[in-house]
């Protein structure tokens, strides 16, 4: 029983790094339709910059802010200089160009910071912190910090006027110009919030993963997962559908586990993950697109 | 036309003749060029694979990494489980692959766009793992993968083995080519790209879209599973880490260099991801050495800023591209009317 409530408890950890990248995609995928394949790569980029100002001897939190800060900056004009153009391509294009951007912080990280796998610190104090036997210190940070920032986030969009303007220019883009909302900038910021959240879950999850330049491939195939199952369009539903993955990941190796004990017959394990992710992310795609919140959205012929 | 294909039968008699000239010019024609030479032609018929699906029906893959590491690995399990020569594992590579690829189109029919290309990625990250799937480690070989005997000439004819590879792989290649030609000038093959242009159109016009797509899929990826089989025999080894997403992306590379929806593009493109892929360490030491910068640049830096640009400037690909200006050049040269004829007959891009 206290390995199951173990499971949960770490399955929730990760379910919070998965729901921040899942927010990240949806707030990318509700304002531009576009499904950003290069989310994972930036929030690895984002965690080496945090890593490379640490080592210059910056404090954990302050570099965290930094690398929070600058990755927005980067979401931005990665949005302006690149994606702009291109606004009214065909899908392929925008697929194909963002692959290249994932190849190019993938290898251009490789570069500066080598393949070499890194230690990565946690923050949070050693002792006295957690609960004991039921989920660790870092695991716990980790949520809260995830839950403090998804809190600022909803309240940032529920309750100032750019907030609104943000989720204005994303619903009805012509409305939102119409009423003096400059829906381009809009659009930019969106991009710079979902950088600056994917940075949040790439520096939690470092700890546990950690930093190599490949590191957040796994992690965001299982935030695919998780948006889908809450519905692409909807940023709730993504960041409930990041935790019900990040539990159902561990339930199953941990079900796995118990059969193998039980019976002696290997099924499923910890070396079936991104198998897992596949199954689900496949499934919703078949049989609910739109995802458990999601609202199904009829196309006009 | 029939220019170009008198040029296309010089090509194929060049590529014929040129490894025999090896006693003759022994540093120019070695081994190692004609193994390179191999690589780009298996690399060709993987992107072409790849382009009959994205470039002729319109269907995303970002996953057909996948295909080649089946094709593959069909192909090394037979030969190191059955004793199966290497050229009888061609045939059982593609019909696997079909099947697969079969498979994964039918969830593909309810997919589009960014979805499709959102499966077919994580199908890409995920076939390493499968690979390494305990119950298929007796068949695969786990984390190991599987060592394998290149292949020597036959009747003792006195070819090297890369010399023998090279055509084996060369009259593959052709014949995949002048298959893939034959389809699309085919009822079928416009079959398939009217759906790629407009699949409520083709539909309504009697076309059977689920069925064309779903077969366009298996064939897509039977062919990419050959280059797979092919690569398995040239390289002699196989295992799963080889298969990563990044192989996916060179295709994808190839695709867009060559020109999405051109056949001589896919081996144009073929070729060049192979270039890049080899030169990468000279690259690496050029911009080390030559412009002081210290960084490790690796091919992918190189693909990803291509990909992006070539987005922007060419987006038929080279091939494409280079059709293009040569057409605009000549009717410039003719004059008005002629340039609108010719602006006519240029390919819409996609």
């Amino acid at each position: 029983m206290e390995q199951f409530l173990q499971q949960v408890a770490s399955g929730l950890a990760n379910g919070a790094i998965y729901a921040c990248v899942a927010l990240a995609l949806v707030m990318i995928y509700v304002s531009t339709d576009h499904i950003n394949f290069a989310q994972g790569e930036m929030a690895m980029f984002s965690t080496y910059i945090s890593w490379q100002l640490m080592s210059w001897g910056v404090s954990f939190w302050i570099a965290f802010i930094l690398a929070v800060v600058l990755s927005f900056v980067l979401g931005v004009v990665i949005e302006r200089v690149i994606l702009r153009p291109l606004h009214n391509a065909p899908v392929l294009s925008i697929v194909v160009v963002f692959i290249g951007l994932l190849a190019i912080f993938n290898s251009v990280a490789g570069a500066i910071w080598s393949y070499l796998i890194k230690e990565y610190p946690s923050p949070f104090p050693k002792s006295s912190f957690g609960i004991a036997g039921v989920i660790g210190p870092h695991q716990l940070g980790v949520v809260l910090v995830t839950l403090i920032v998804l809190g600022l986030l909803f309240a940032f969009f529920r309750y100032t006027p750019l907030g609104l303007a943000m989720r204005a220019a994303a619903q009805n883009p012509q409305m939102a110009r119409l009423v003096g909302v400059r829906v381009d900038w809009m659009l930019a910021l969106g991009w710079g919030l979902a950088a600056a959240v994917g940075a949040v879950a790439g520096i939690m999850v470092a700890h546990i993963v950690y930093l190599d330049p490949n590191m957040m491939g796994g992690i965001l195939l299982y935030a695919f997962a998780g948006a889908l199952v809450g519905g692409i369009g909807n940023p709730g539903g993504a960041v409930l559908g990041g935790f019900i993955v990040g539990v159902l990941e561990n339930m199953v190796a941990f079900a796995g586990n118990q059969i193998e004990k039980a019976s002696g017959i290997y099924i499923i394990g910890n070396g079936e993950k991104l198998t897992v992710a596949l199954i689900i992310v496949i499934f919703v795609l078949t049989v609910r697109p739109a995802g458990i919140f999601g609202r199904v959205v009829v196309k006009r012929v | 036309m029939t220019s170009s294909k008198k040029w296309l039968w010089v090509l194929i008699a060049l590529a014929f003749l040129v490894p025999l000239l090896r006693p003759v010019l022994p540093d120019i024609v070695s081994d190692y060029r004609l193994f390179l030479v191999s690589t780009m032609m298996i690399a060709a018929i993987a992107v072409l694979g790849l382009n009959l699906l994205t470039g002729f029906n319109g269907q995303i893959s970002l996953g057909h990494g996948a295909f080649y590491a089946v094709g593959a690995y069909t192909a090394a399990v037979l030969m190191d489980h059955l004793n199966m020569p290497y050229w009888a594992t061609l045939p059982a590579a593609a019909i696997v692959c079909f099947i697969v690829g079969y498979l994964f189109g039918l969830p593909a029919l309810k997919l589009e766009g960014h979805y499709l290309a959102l499966a077919t990625f994580a199908l890409a990250l995920a076939v390493p793992q499968i690979l390494k799937y305990k119950w298929l480690e007796g068949l695969t070989g786990g984390v190991q993968g599987i060592v394998l005997n290149k292949p020597e000439a036959p009747f003792g004819l006195p070819l090297t083995e890369d010399q023998w590879l090279y055509y084996y792989i060369l009259v593959v290649m052709v014949l995949l080519y002048w298959a893939a030609a034959n389809i699309l000038n085919s009822r079928s093959g416009r079959a398939m790209m009217a759906i790629r242009d407009y699949a409520i159109a083709a539909d309504t016009m009697g076309i059977d879209t689920a069925l064309y797509k779903t077969v366009t899929f298996g064939i897509s990826a039977a062919y990419t599973g050959i280059a797979g089989a092919l690569s398995a025999s040239a390289i002699a080894f196989v295992a799963p880490d080889s298969f990563n997403f990044f192989l996916s992306i060179k295709f994808l590379i190839g695709l867009v260099v060559g020109g999405i929806g051109s056949l001589i593009g896919s081996v144009v493109g073929g070729i060049f991801y192979v270039l890049v892929d080899n030169s990468a360490q000279a690259l690496s030491t050029f911009v080390k050495n030559d412009l002081g910068l210290q960084f490790d640049l690796s091919a992918y830096t190189v693909f990803g800023i291509l990909l992006i640009v070539l987005m922007y400037l060419m987006p038929m690909g080279i091939v494409g591209g280079v059709y293009y200006l040569v057409q605009n050049l000549r009717s410039s040269m003719r004059g008005g009317r002629a340039r609108q004829q010719a602006a006519e007959k240029q390919p819409a891009a996609r």
